[in-house]
């Protein structure tokens, strides 16, 4: 069993997004380690992007301040190495198919793959574009995972069959970001992922509160939070692990009772 | 020259989130049944003659030509098309398309603001909702065209992430189409995009090298020894050269913006400083740092402010059959000047960029020599801007 699938093996999962070097990387150490010990059960990693196209302001924001701020690949990699002496739960990627790109699919992988992350989300790399990337990642013992969107309708299955890891589950059209109502038929989306694979499968996309975490975790096997918790680390920098770590301890508490 | 999966040698490709692939899945679907419809053809036809002035005349510029002393040179003027650019070609196929598909609503992004008129225009005609995305930067270098926009009922949205020019425009184009997409069509601008944009896009400006080809023919009785075309997105250059890349003795040179020169970081030059990358749908050259982070690219005009090339035009790079150069700010803006007093004709700074290089080859090339330059737009929307750059400040 892959590290990703034991995410899913304590309730629903909580899964929460940071940006790398948002304020700063010594900050993203301690934050990683605080949703750790709150109840995170598989962490995505922002590594930044200057354009990045799938994200609203808010991430968008972090992209910026991560950037200006000396943020590198490489100086993320050493960081997640750092983390990784203390911090067992499943980490995967997320980040821009040029990032990866740029720096040698198979020299990314297995530079992820030695610093002990698990997996790669690359939000403009969808089914027909992953010959690029998944024999690299496959060579590295690192799951691509995929997405599946509101509109993806007939590809649904098509993509199901050849997940790995789990599955992003976008919830709603348009770009990251907080929102107060969610209206897509998630049941609906989860019931043909469910006829294809065995791949668990994670809500993202506008969640902030524990009442939309708990309602998408229920139609799924659990949710991914970004924009709220880069809120967090906005409003107080240096200071946010504390808050960050008290914001995922109440996510997951809403969700420890799911079945 | 694409295949299957929109792919041009390795270029290309639908780099895009998820929840668009049905939309482009559709849109190439309806474009494959549409070009080769009598009924679409007929109507854009026409649109293309009575509306947009088409064809756009092939003119002998006899005064640079004596004054070079070189190959005789020809303007083909996609400045005279209405709203004053070739813009106007892609934009009118594209809305008719739209329409066609049942789409009630247009956005765009745009530089120089060229390509969000010709979408207003074709809006206003055709009865649709129009939402233009322009870099903040733009909409102060580019003021008259914001003007312009919002007379014929569009709104204009600034862009202030990023650097506020071209790229950041486009990826908010993409945001917004991501977020509406059953009513919205987006209607790109240049040859660049996940595919089916750079093959629509192309075929709809092919129209200019299919008419270069006829009336040199008609003017000369022989084929141009080169065609010259400046290069941001490259949607000019692909249109003027698409009829000619079979026929190997005829040159085809795109001019790219180096701003204050390819040795300097405020440069646009995308085939003389990029490198390949995967970027706004497409894989292509793009201006990067070594960690693929995009450039904050530069160059005085709007229009080819952009960090990328289209992809067909990579591929042509990449099998050495069209030539790509060069040039700076400096040389633009002289040959703007230069255009203007010996022809009469103010070109758009865009397109000065390839007048720039056209002088330079006119001489290389001898008398018994004929090269086309194609002026992609009327340089009127840039008399602030190049004043300015004298250190002229006139209000607009």
């Amino acid at each position: 069993m892959s590290r990703i699938r034991e995410a899913f093996t304590n309730g629903k999962a909580f899964i929460p997004f940071i940006t790398c070097g948002d304020p700063d990387l010594e900050t993203t150490k301690r934050i990683v380690e605080a949703a750790a010990a709150n109840g995170a059960d598989l962490i995505e990693l922002g590594i930044p992007f200057s354009d990045p196209t799938a994200e609203g302001p808010v991430i968008q924001g972090a992209n910026l301040r991560a950037l200006t701020g000396g943020a590198t690949t490489d100086k993320i990699f050493d960081l997640v190495g750092q983390i990784r002496q203390n911090v067992t739960i499943p980490m995967v990627f997320m980040t821009y198919a040029n990032v990866v790109y740029s720096y040698g699919a198979e020299r990314f992988c297995q530079r992820a793959h030695a610093v002990g992350i698990d997996g790669l989300i690359l939000p403009d790399v969808p089914f027909e574009e992953k010959s690029d990337f998944d024999r690299a990642c496959q060579d590295n013992d690192l799951d691509l995972i995929s997405m599946i969107a509101p509109t993806s309708e007939n590809r649904i299955a098509m993509i199901a069959r050849e997940a790995s890891g789990f599955i992003y589950l976008v919830s709603s059209l348009g770009v990251t970001g907080v929102r107060s109502t969610i209206t897509t038929d998630i049941g609906a989306m989860v019931k043909i992922v469910r006829e294809n694979t065995d791949v668990p499968c994670a809500v993202g996309f506008g969640i902030s509160t524990p009442e939309q975490a708990a309602k998408m975790a229920q139609a799924s096997d659990g949710a991914i939070v970004g924009s709220a918790i880069i809120r967090i680390i906005e409003q107080y920098g240096k200071d946010a692990p504390e808050h960050v770590g008290a914001y995922i301890r109440q996510m997951k508490d809403a969700l420890r009772d799911l079945r | 020259m694409t295949n299957s999966r929109g792919r041009f040698g390795i270029h290309g490709g639908q780099y895009i989130p998820e929840t668009l692939m049905n939309a482009v899945i559709e849109l190439e679907e309806a474009y494959n049944h549409y070009k080769d419809d009598p009924d679409f053809n007929r109507e854009l036809q026409t649109l293309l003659n009575e509306y947009a002035g088409r064809p756009s005349r092939l003119y002998f510029a006899r005064k640079m030509t004596e004054d070079l002393g070189g190959a005789k040179i020809y303007l083909k003027r996609e400045d005279l098309n209405h709203t004053g650019a070739h813009k106007i070609n892609n934009v009118l196929g594209q809305a008719l398309l739209a329409k066609k598909m049942g789409k009630t609503r247009l956005i765009a992004e745009t530089g120089a603001g060229q390509h969000g008129v010709a979408t207003a225009t074709a809006a206003a005609l055709m009865g649709m909702e129009c939402v233009v995305f322009m870099g903040e930067e733009d909409t102060k270098r580019q003021a008259l065209n914001v003007y312009r926009m919002r007379l014929l009922g569009a709104t204009v949205i600034p862009v202030t992430t990023g650097t506020a020019t071209l790229k950041d425009a486009v990826s908010e184009a993409f945001r917004e189409w991501t977020s509406r997409i059953s009513d919205t069509h987006y209607c790109l601008g240049s040859v660049m995009g996940p595919h089916p944009f750079p093959t629509i896009v192309r075929d709809f400006q092919a129209v200019i090298s299919r008419e270069i080809k006829e009336q040199m023919q008609e003017k000369e009785g022989r084929l141009p020894d080169a065609v010259l075309a400046c290069v941001g997105g490259g949607s000019n250059a692909i249109g003027s050269f698409y009829h000619f890349i079979e026929d190997e003795n005829v040159r085809l040179i795109g001019c790219e913006a180096a701003g204050r020169g390819v040795s300097t970081k405020e440069t646009a030059a995308t085939i003389a400083t990029g490198s390949l990358g995967i970027f706004h749908g497409m894989k292509s050259y793009f201006c990067q740092d070594e960690y693929g982070q995009i450039a904050p690219v530069y160059s005085i005009s709007a229009g080819l402010d952009y960090p990328g090339i289209g992809p067909e035009h990579a591929y042509l790079h990449d099998l050495g059959r069209a030539e790509y150069v060069p040039v700076t700010d400096e040389e633009a803006v002289e040959a703007f000047e230069y255009l203007s007093r010996t022809e009469g004709i103010i070109p758009a700074i865009e397109s000065a960029h390839a007048v720039s290089y056209a002088m330079k080859l006119a001489k290389e090339l001898g008398p018994d020599k004929t090269l086309v330059i194609t002026i992609s737009g009327r340089g009127d929307k840039d008399c602030a801007a190049i004043a300015r750059y004298r250190g002229e400040d006139i209000s607009e």
